[in-house]
Protein backbone atom coordinates (compact mmCIF):
# COMPACT_ATOMS: atom_id res chain seq x y z
CA UNK A 1 0.00 0.00 0.00
CA UNK A 2 0.89 3.48 -0.74
CA UNK A 3 0.24 6.66 1.54
CA UNK A 4 -1.59 9.80 -0.53
CA UNK A 5 -2.12 13.08 1.13
CA UNK A 6 -4.70 15.30 -0.03
CA UNK A 7 -4.51 18.56 0.61
CA UNK A 8 -7.90 20.50 0.40
CA UNK A 9 -8.28 24.58 -0.67
CA UNK A 10 -8.65 25.53 3.38
CA UNK A 11 -5.43 23.84 4.04
CA UNK A 12 -6.76 20.54 5.47
CA UNK A 13 -4.59 17.39 5.38
CA UNK A 14 -5.69 13.89 4.74
CA UNK A 15 -3.96 10.90 4.25
CA UNK A 16 -5.50 7.67 2.90
CA UNK A 17 -3.95 4.11 1.71
CA UNK A 18 -4.03 3.48 -1.85
CA UNK A 19 -3.66 0.11 -3.53
CA UNK A 20 -0.81 0.17 -6.09
CA UNK A 21 -2.49 -0.17 -9.67
CA UNK A 22 -5.96 1.65 -8.72
CA UNK A 23 -5.47 5.41 -9.16
CA UNK A 24 -5.13 8.37 -6.71
CA UNK A 25 -8.81 9.57 -7.92
CA UNK A 26 -10.07 5.99 -6.63
CA UNK A 27 -8.12 6.57 -3.74
CA UNK A 28 -9.93 10.00 -2.92
CA UNK A 29 -13.01 8.39 -4.01
CA UNK A 30 -13.05 5.07 -1.43
CA UNK A 31 -11.63 7.23 1.55
CA UNK A 32 -14.46 10.27 1.18
CA UNK A 33 -12.16 12.85 0.23
CA UNK A 34 -13.59 15.74 -0.52
CA UNK A 35 -12.67 18.12 -3.39
CA UNK A 36 -12.51 14.96 -5.54
CA UNK A 37 -15.92 14.73 -7.46
CA UNK A 38 -14.98 12.22 -10.58
CA UNK A 39 -18.04 12.78 -12.12
CA UNK A 40 -17.82 10.27 -15.22
CA UNK A 41 -16.17 7.59 -12.93
CA UNK A 42 -12.11 7.40 -14.64
CA UNK A 43 -12.74 7.51 -18.36
CA UNK A 44 -10.73 11.01 -18.43
CA UNK A 45 -13.47 12.27 -19.40
CA UNK A 46 -15.14 15.26 -16.86
CA UNK A 47 -11.81 17.16 -15.95
CA UNK A 48 -13.10 16.75 -11.66
CA UNK A 49 -10.78 15.44 -10.53
CA UNK A 50 -8.07 17.96 -10.67
CA UNK A 51 -5.23 18.19 -8.62
CA UNK A 52 -1.87 20.14 -7.95
CA UNK A 53 0.97 17.46 -6.94
CA UNK A 54 3.27 18.96 -4.86
CA UNK A 55 6.72 20.54 -6.17
CA UNK A 56 8.60 18.04 -4.24
CA UNK A 57 6.16 15.23 -6.52
CA UNK A 58 6.01 16.87 -9.62
CA UNK A 59 8.88 15.12 -11.24
CA UNK A 60 7.97 11.55 -9.64
CA UNK A 61 4.39 11.78 -10.83
CA UNK A 62 5.57 12.75 -14.45
CA UNK A 63 3.57 15.24 -17.26
CA UNK A 64 -0.16 14.48 -18.74
CA UNK A 65 -0.26 12.65 -21.59
CA UNK A 66 -2.03 14.85 -24.65
CA UNK A 67 -5.40 13.67 -23.96
CA UNK A 68 -5.37 14.24 -20.03
CA UNK A 69 -3.98 17.31 -21.45
CA UNK A 70 -6.81 18.37 -23.40
CA UNK A 71 -9.08 17.22 -20.74
CA UNK A 72 -7.65 19.70 -18.53
CA UNK A 73 -8.32 22.30 -20.77
CA UNK A 74 -12.12 22.31 -19.02
CA UNK A 75 -10.49 22.47 -15.27
CA UNK A 76 -10.81 24.69 -13.04
CA UNK A 77 -7.83 27.08 -12.33
CA UNK A 78 -5.53 25.12 -14.47
CA UNK A 79 -1.86 25.50 -13.37
CA UNK A 80 1.90 23.88 -14.44
CA UNK A 81 1.54 21.07 -11.80
CA UNK A 82 -2.06 20.06 -12.76
CA UNK A 83 -3.03 16.55 -13.24
CA UNK A 84 -6.29 14.55 -13.78
CA UNK A 85 -6.13 12.55 -10.29
CA UNK A 86 -7.95 9.47 -12.16
CA UNK A 87 -4.91 9.59 -14.60
CA UNK A 88 -2.36 8.84 -12.02
CA UNK A 89 -1.80 5.29 -11.08
CA UNK A 90 -0.61 4.27 -7.69
CA UNK A 91 3.03 2.75 -7.87
CA UNK A 92 5.08 2.09 -4.12
CA UNK A 93 7.04 4.60 -5.71
CA UNK A 94 4.49 7.27 -5.34
CA UNK A 95 4.18 6.12 -1.23
CA UNK A 96 4.23 9.60 0.88
CA UNK A 97 2.65 11.50 -2.89
CA UNK A 98 1.06 14.54 -1.35
CA UNK A 99 -1.55 16.93 -3.99
CA UNK A 100 -3.38 19.74 -3.33
CA UNK A 101 -7.74 20.08 -4.67
CA UNK A 102 -8.49 23.03 -6.47
CA UNK A 103 -11.00 25.27 -5.14
CA UNK A 104 -13.94 23.57 -6.79
CA UNK A 105 -14.07 21.58 -9.63
CA UNK A 106 -16.25 22.73 -11.86
CA UNK B 1 -47.68 33.24 -29.61
CA UNK B 2 -46.88 29.12 -29.96
CA UNK B 3 -49.31 26.83 -30.14
CA UNK B 4 -49.22 24.62 -27.21
CA UNK B 5 -48.58 21.29 -27.79
CA UNK B 6 -50.77 17.75 -26.11
CA UNK B 7 -49.06 15.11 -25.57
CA UNK B 8 -49.81 12.22 -23.31
CA UNK B 9 -46.01 12.15 -21.76
CA UNK B 10 -43.07 14.67 -22.07
CA UNK B 11 -39.72 13.16 -21.52
CA UNK B 12 -37.41 15.22 -20.14
CA UNK B 13 -33.71 14.66 -20.69
CA UNK B 14 -32.77 12.43 -24.35
CA UNK B 15 -30.05 10.10 -23.05
CA UNK B 16 -30.50 6.43 -23.45
CA UNK B 17 -32.74 6.54 -20.29
CA UNK B 18 -34.64 8.88 -21.67
CA UNK B 19 -34.77 7.32 -25.04
CA UNK B 20 -35.77 3.54 -23.56
CA UNK B 21 -38.63 5.15 -21.97
CA UNK B 22 -40.05 6.38 -25.39
CA UNK B 23 -40.04 2.79 -27.01
CA UNK B 24 -41.85 1.25 -23.42
CA UNK B 25 -44.27 4.32 -23.58
CA UNK B 26 -44.88 3.51 -27.17
CA UNK B 27 -45.60 -0.09 -26.55
CA UNK B 28 -48.40 0.92 -24.26
CA UNK B 29 -49.70 3.53 -26.81
CA UNK B 30 -48.59 6.47 -24.89
CA UNK B 31 -46.59 9.45 -27.25
CA UNK B 32 -43.65 11.24 -25.91
CA UNK B 33 -42.10 14.50 -26.78
CA UNK B 34 -38.51 14.74 -25.77
CA UNK B 35 -36.99 17.72 -24.76
CA UNK B 36 -33.06 18.03 -24.02
CA UNK B 37 -31.01 20.88 -23.30
CA UNK B 38 -27.96 19.60 -25.89
CA UNK B 39 -28.02 20.64 -29.41
CA UNK B 40 -27.98 16.81 -29.98
CA UNK B 41 -29.69 13.65 -28.77
CA UNK B 42 -27.84 11.21 -26.48
CA UNK B 43 -27.33 13.16 -23.24
CA UNK B 44 -24.04 12.07 -21.68
CA UNK B 45 -23.24 9.39 -23.61
CA UNK B 46 -23.09 11.56 -26.72
CA UNK B 47 -21.03 14.63 -24.99
CA UNK B 48 -19.04 13.10 -22.22
CA UNK B 49 -18.22 9.62 -23.94
CA UNK B 50 -19.04 9.05 -27.29
CA UNK B 51 -16.36 7.15 -28.60
CA UNK B 52 -15.92 5.53 -25.40
CA UNK B 53 -16.74 1.91 -24.56
CA UNK B 54 -19.35 0.91 -21.95
CA UNK B 55 -19.29 -2.59 -20.56
CA UNK B 56 -21.96 -3.40 -19.14
CA UNK B 57 -24.95 -3.33 -20.83
CA UNK B 58 -26.56 -6.34 -21.31
CA UNK B 59 -26.59 -7.86 -24.17
CA UNK B 60 -23.60 -5.85 -25.58
CA UNK B 61 -19.99 -7.15 -24.45
CA UNK B 62 -19.10 -3.62 -25.67
CA UNK B 63 -20.80 -0.59 -26.97
CA UNK B 64 -19.63 3.23 -27.39
CA UNK B 65 -21.79 5.79 -25.93
CA UNK B 66 -22.37 7.22 -29.15
CA UNK B 67 -23.09 3.41 -30.61
CA UNK B 68 -25.33 2.83 -27.75
CA UNK B 69 -27.69 6.08 -28.86
CA UNK B 70 -27.63 4.86 -32.43
CA UNK B 71 -29.15 2.05 -31.47
CA UNK B 72 -31.32 3.14 -29.48
CA UNK B 73 -32.90 5.47 -31.61
CA UNK B 74 -33.37 3.20 -34.14
CA UNK B 75 -35.16 0.97 -31.83
CA UNK B 76 -37.58 3.91 -30.62
CA UNK B 77 -38.25 4.59 -34.79
CA UNK B 78 -41.83 3.26 -34.67
CA UNK B 79 -42.84 5.47 -31.78
CA UNK B 80 -42.09 8.28 -33.78
CA UNK B 81 -40.96 10.55 -30.95
CA UNK B 82 -40.95 14.14 -31.28
CA UNK B 83 -37.68 15.82 -30.27
CA UNK B 84 -37.08 19.80 -28.77
CA UNK B 85 -33.61 20.20 -28.63
CA UNK B 86 -31.50 22.98 -27.81
CA UNK B 87 -34.20 23.87 -24.67
CA UNK B 88 -34.24 23.68 -21.42
CA UNK B 89 -37.88 23.08 -19.48
CA UNK B 90 -37.67 26.45 -17.02
CA UNK B 91 -41.00 25.86 -15.80
CA UNK B 92 -43.68 23.52 -14.84
CA UNK B 93 -47.27 24.32 -13.53
CA UNK B 94 -49.10 21.68 -12.15
CA UNK B 95 -53.31 22.30 -13.89
CA UNK B 96 -54.67 18.80 -12.56
CA UNK B 97 -55.99 16.83 -9.77
CA UNK B 98 -53.56 14.00 -8.23
CA UNK B 99 -55.71 11.60 -9.98
CA UNK B 100 -55.97 12.81 -13.13
CA UNK B 101 -52.53 15.28 -13.42
CA UNK B 102 -51.97 17.89 -16.00
CA UNK B 103 -48.82 19.87 -16.45
CA UNK B 104 -48.47 23.28 -18.10
CA UNK B 105 -44.77 22.85 -19.66
CA UNK B 106 -42.82 26.13 -20.65
CA UNK B 107 -39.02 25.80 -21.55
CA UNK B 108 -36.77 28.87 -22.03
CA UNK B 109 -37.58 29.01 -26.16
CA UNK B 110 -41.14 29.50 -25.12
CA UNK B 111 -42.31 26.18 -26.19
CA UNK B 112 -45.61 25.86 -24.04
CA UNK B 113 -46.21 21.97 -23.68
CA UNK B 114 -49.55 20.63 -22.13
CA UNK B 115 -48.71 16.82 -20.89
CA UNK B 116 -50.63 14.60 -18.86
CA UNK B 117 -47.79 12.91 -17.10
CA UNK B 118 -43.53 14.08 -16.96
CA UNK B 119 -40.87 11.77 -16.47
CA UNK B 120 -37.80 13.68 -15.72
CA UNK B 121 -34.71 11.57 -17.23
CA UNK B 122 -32.21 14.57 -16.90
CA UNK B 123 -29.22 12.35 -15.76
CA UNK B 124 -27.34 14.80 -13.59
CA UNK B 125 -29.38 18.00 -14.23
CA UNK B 126 -29.24 19.92 -17.40
CA UNK B 127 -25.64 20.92 -18.67
CA UNK B 128 -24.41 24.37 -18.36
CA UNK B 129 -21.36 26.10 -19.10
CA UNK B 130 -18.00 26.01 -17.67
CA UNK B 131 -17.31 29.32 -15.72
CA UNK B 132 -13.54 30.64 -15.73
CA UNK B 133 -11.74 31.02 -12.54
CA UNK B 134 -12.44 34.79 -12.81
CA UNK B 135 -13.63 37.04 -10.07
CA UNK B 136 -16.64 39.12 -10.60
CA UNK B 137 -17.51 37.77 -14.06
CA UNK B 138 -21.50 37.42 -13.37
CA UNK B 139 -21.26 41.21 -13.12
CA UNK B 140 -20.03 41.33 -16.83
CA UNK B 141 -22.54 38.61 -17.38
CA UNK B 142 -24.93 41.25 -18.89
CA UNK B 143 -23.23 42.80 -21.35
CA UNK B 144 -20.28 41.63 -22.09
CA UNK B 145 -19.29 38.13 -21.14
CA UNK B 146 -21.08 35.26 -23.43
CA UNK B 147 -21.15 31.27 -23.08
CA UNK B 148 -22.70 31.15 -25.97
CA UNK B 149 -23.13 32.60 -29.05
CA UNK B 150 -26.79 32.92 -30.11
CA UNK B 151 -26.53 35.73 -32.56
CA UNK B 152 -23.83 36.30 -34.61
CA UNK B 153 -24.42 40.13 -34.75
CA UNK B 154 -24.59 40.35 -31.14
CA UNK B 155 -20.54 40.68 -32.15
CA UNK B 156 -20.24 43.03 -34.85
CA UNK B 157 -17.93 45.65 -34.63
CA UNK B 158 -16.65 44.33 -30.97
CA UNK B 159 -13.15 43.69 -30.22
CA UNK B 160 -14.22 39.80 -29.43
CA UNK B 161 -11.80 38.31 -26.64
CA UNK B 162 -12.65 33.94 -27.14
CA UNK B 163 -10.87 31.79 -24.75
CA UNK B 164 -10.29 27.99 -25.22
CA UNK B 165 -8.89 25.30 -27.58
CA UNK B 166 -11.50 23.39 -28.31
CA UNK B 167 -13.86 23.04 -31.43
CA UNK B 168 -15.89 25.79 -30.11
CA UNK B 169 -13.45 28.24 -29.16
CA UNK B 170 -11.63 27.61 -32.76
CA UNK B 171 -15.69 27.46 -35.15
CA UNK B 172 -16.47 30.64 -33.32
CA UNK B 173 -12.90 32.26 -33.91
CA UNK B 174 -12.90 31.52 -37.31
CA UNK B 175 -16.89 32.75 -37.51
CA UNK B 176 -16.69 35.88 -36.06
CA UNK B 177 -13.31 37.65 -37.48
CA UNK B 178 -15.28 38.74 -40.85
CA UNK B 179 -17.93 40.46 -37.99
CA UNK B 180 -15.96 41.41 -35.54
CA UNK B 181 -13.45 44.63 -35.32
CA UNK B 182 -10.88 42.58 -33.66
CA UNK B 183 -11.14 38.83 -32.57
CA UNK B 184 -8.08 37.60 -30.01
CA UNK B 185 -7.84 34.01 -29.28
CA UNK B 186 -6.34 33.33 -25.92
CA UNK B 187 -6.02 29.15 -24.69
CA UNK B 188 -3.57 28.29 -21.88
CA UNK B 189 -1.11 26.19 -24.11
CA UNK B 190 -0.19 26.53 -27.85
CA UNK B 191 -1.73 23.41 -28.74
CA UNK B 192 -5.39 22.88 -29.56
CA UNK B 193 -7.95 19.98 -28.98
CA UNK B 194 -10.08 21.40 -32.19
CA UNK B 195 -10.32 19.89 -35.77
CA UNK B 196 -6.98 20.18 -37.29
CA UNK B 197 -7.76 21.82 -39.91
CA UNK B 198 -9.41 24.41 -38.07
CA UNK B 199 -6.54 25.23 -35.87
CA UNK B 200 -4.76 25.18 -39.71
CA UNK B 201 -7.14 27.74 -40.91
CA UNK B 202 -6.92 29.85 -37.34
CA UNK B 203 -2.60 29.90 -37.57
CA UNK B 204 -3.21 31.28 -41.23
CA UNK B 205 -5.44 34.52 -40.09
CA UNK B 206 -2.69 35.23 -37.62
CA UNK B 207 -0.07 34.88 -40.37
CA UNK B 208 -1.71 36.91 -42.10
CA UNK B 209 -2.80 39.82 -39.50
CA UNK B 210 -6.44 39.12 -39.46
CA UNK B 211 -6.87 38.03 -35.79
CA UNK B 212 -4.62 37.77 -32.48
CA UNK B 213 -3.58 34.07 -30.49
CA UNK B 214 -2.32 34.83 -27.19
CA UNK B 215 -1.23 32.17 -24.83
CA UNK B 216 -2.71 32.62 -21.39
CA UNK B 217 -5.13 32.74 -19.00
CA UNK B 218 -7.44 35.19 -18.02
CA UNK B 219 -6.94 36.60 -14.17
CA UNK B 220 -9.38 39.78 -13.71
CA UNK B 221 -11.58 41.50 -15.90
CA UNK B 222 -11.69 45.48 -16.41
CA UNK B 223 -14.85 48.00 -16.97
CA UNK B 224 -17.37 49.88 -15.54
CA UNK B 225 -21.32 48.72 -15.27
CA UNK B 226 -20.92 45.66 -16.12
CA UNK B 227 -19.17 46.82 -19.85
CA UNK B 228 -15.74 45.30 -20.52
CA UNK B 229 -12.92 47.24 -21.22
CA UNK B 230 -10.04 45.08 -20.92
CA UNK B 231 -9.05 41.24 -19.73
CA UNK B 232 -5.67 41.07 -17.43
CA UNK B 233 -4.24 37.70 -18.82
CA UNK B 234 -1.27 35.74 -16.89
CA UNK B 235 1.17 34.01 -19.21
CA UNK B 236 2.87 30.66 -18.65
CA UNK B 237 5.94 32.25 -16.99
CA UNK B 238 4.05 34.49 -14.60
CA UNK B 239 3.79 37.39 -16.77
CA UNK B 240 0.57 39.92 -16.94
CA UNK B 241 -0.35 41.04 -20.52
CA UNK B 242 -3.89 42.68 -21.01
CA UNK B 243 -5.98 42.39 -24.08
CA UNK B 244 -8.19 45.01 -25.02
CA UNK B 245 -12.11 43.84 -25.38
CA UNK B 246 -15.56 44.66 -24.94
CA UNK B 247 -16.98 41.28 -25.32
CA UNK B 248 -15.62 38.26 -23.85
CA UNK B 249 -16.59 33.99 -25.12
CA UNK B 250 -14.83 31.81 -22.45
CA UNK B 251 -15.39 28.10 -24.21
CA UNK B 252 -14.50 25.99 -20.84
CA UNK B 253 -16.89 22.87 -21.76
CA UNK B 254 -20.23 21.86 -20.20
CA UNK B 255 -21.26 20.47 -16.51
CA UNK B 256 -24.40 19.64 -14.67
CA UNK B 257 -26.67 21.56 -12.61
CA UNK B 258 -29.77 20.25 -11.14
CA UNK B 259 -31.14 23.63 -12.81
CA UNK B 260 -34.92 24.78 -12.50
CA UNK B 261 -35.93 21.48 -11.73
CA UNK B 262 -35.46 22.42 -8.21
CA UNK B 263 -38.29 24.99 -8.74
CA UNK B 264 -40.57 22.56 -9.35
CA UNK B 265 -42.18 21.54 -5.92
CA UNK B 266 -41.11 18.44 -6.12
CA UNK B 267 -39.07 16.98 -2.80
CA UNK B 268 -35.48 16.84 -3.36
CA UNK B 269 -32.50 14.79 -1.52
CA UNK B 270 -28.84 16.01 -2.01
CA UNK B 271 -29.64 17.53 -5.57
CA UNK B 272 -31.48 14.04 -6.72
CA UNK B 273 -35.35 13.00 -6.97
CA UNK B 274 -36.43 10.61 -4.59
CA UNK B 275 -39.08 8.12 -5.60
CA UNK B 276 -40.77 5.06 -4.96
CA UNK B 277 -39.34 1.58 -6.51
CA UNK B 278 -42.76 0.35 -7.39
CA UNK B 279 -43.65 3.35 -10.05
CA UNK B 280 -40.43 6.08 -10.02
CA UNK B 281 -42.69 8.40 -9.32
CA UNK B 282 -41.85 12.06 -7.03
CA UNK B 283 -43.68 13.78 -4.56
CA UNK B 284 -46.28 14.98 -7.41
CA UNK B 285 -48.64 12.39 -8.57
CA UNK B 286 -47.81 12.35 -12.69
CA UNK B 287 -44.09 13.70 -12.78
CA UNK B 288 -42.06 10.20 -12.37
CA UNK B 289 -37.87 10.51 -12.39
CA UNK B 290 -35.89 7.57 -13.97
CA UNK B 291 -32.38 7.21 -14.19
CA UNK B 292 -28.90 9.01 -12.39
CA UNK B 293 -31.80 12.03 -11.25
CA UNK B 294 -33.28 9.65 -9.13
CA UNK B 295 -32.73 8.20 -5.61
CA UNK B 296 -34.35 5.54 -3.77
CA UNK B 297 -32.77 2.75 -1.32
CA UNK B 298 -30.09 0.47 -2.97
CA UNK B 299 -29.94 3.49 -6.33
CA UNK B 300 -26.96 2.66 -9.02
CA UNK B 301 -26.42 4.81 -11.26
CA UNK B 302 -26.58 2.09 -14.17
CA UNK B 303 -28.01 2.69 -17.35
CA UNK B 304 -29.34 -0.76 -17.25
CA UNK B 305 -30.77 0.48 -14.19
CA UNK B 306 -32.40 3.45 -15.65
CA UNK B 307 -33.92 1.02 -18.40
CA UNK B 308 -35.69 -0.75 -15.81
CA UNK B 309 -36.85 2.25 -13.98
CA UNK B 310 -38.17 3.48 -17.41
CA UNK B 311 -40.26 0.15 -17.95
CA UNK B 312 -41.99 0.28 -14.32
CA UNK B 313 -42.95 4.27 -14.74
CA UNK B 314 -44.05 3.61 -17.91
CA UNK B 315 -46.69 1.04 -16.58
CA UNK B 316 -48.00 3.72 -13.56
CA UNK B 317 -47.95 6.37 -16.42
CA UNK B 318 -50.43 4.22 -18.46
CA UNK B 319 -52.82 4.66 -15.72
CA UNK B 320 -52.62 8.33 -16.06
CA UNK B 321 -52.76 8.12 -19.55
CA UNK B 322 -56.11 4.84 -20.17
CA UNK B 323 -57.41 4.92 -16.96
CA UNK B 324 -59.73 2.87 -18.02
CA UNK B 325 -57.94 0.16 -19.74
CA UNK B 326 -58.11 -3.33 -18.48
CA UNK B 327 -54.28 -3.66 -18.51
CA UNK B 328 -52.66 -6.97 -19.65
CA UNK B 329 -48.90 -7.35 -19.88
CA UNK B 330 -47.56 -8.20 -22.88
CA UNK B 331 -44.20 -9.88 -24.54
CA UNK B 332 -42.63 -8.53 -27.80
CA UNK B 333 -41.48 -12.22 -28.56
CA UNK B 334 -44.88 -13.59 -28.71
CA UNK B 335 -47.60 -10.82 -28.61
CA UNK B 336 -49.16 -9.79 -32.30
CA UNK B 337 -50.32 -6.52 -31.16
CA UNK B 338 -47.08 -5.76 -30.10
CA UNK B 339 -45.53 -6.37 -33.10
CA UNK B 340 -47.56 -4.74 -34.93
CA UNK B 341 -46.97 -1.38 -32.86
CA UNK B 342 -42.91 -2.10 -33.70
CA UNK B 343 -44.04 -2.43 -37.57
CA UNK B 344 -42.83 -6.43 -37.33
CA UNK B 345 -45.94 -8.02 -37.62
Amino acid sequence: MAKIQFIDFGGTARTVEAEPGSTVMEAAIKNGVPGIEAECGGACACATCHVYIEPDWQEKVGAPSSMEEDMLDFAYDVRPNSRLSCQITVTQELDGLSVRTPEKQA
Amino acid sequence: MTETIKTDCLIIGAGPVGLFAVFELGLLDIKAHVVDILDKIGGQCAELYPEKPIYDIPGFPTVTGQGLIDNLMKQIEPFGPVFHVNEMVAEVQNLGTPTAPLFRVKTDADTVFEAKTIVIAAGGGSFQPKKPPIPEIETYERESVYYAVRKIETFRGRSVLIVGGGDSALDWTLNLVPVAKRVTLMHRRDDFRAAPHSVEQMRALVHDGAMDLRIGQATRLEGQNGRLEQVICRDNDGGEFAVACDAMLPFFGLTMKLGPIADWGLSLHENLIPVDTEKFETSVPGIFAIGDINTYPGKLKLILSGFHEGALAAQKVQRYVYPDRRVTFQYTTSSTSLQKKLGVA
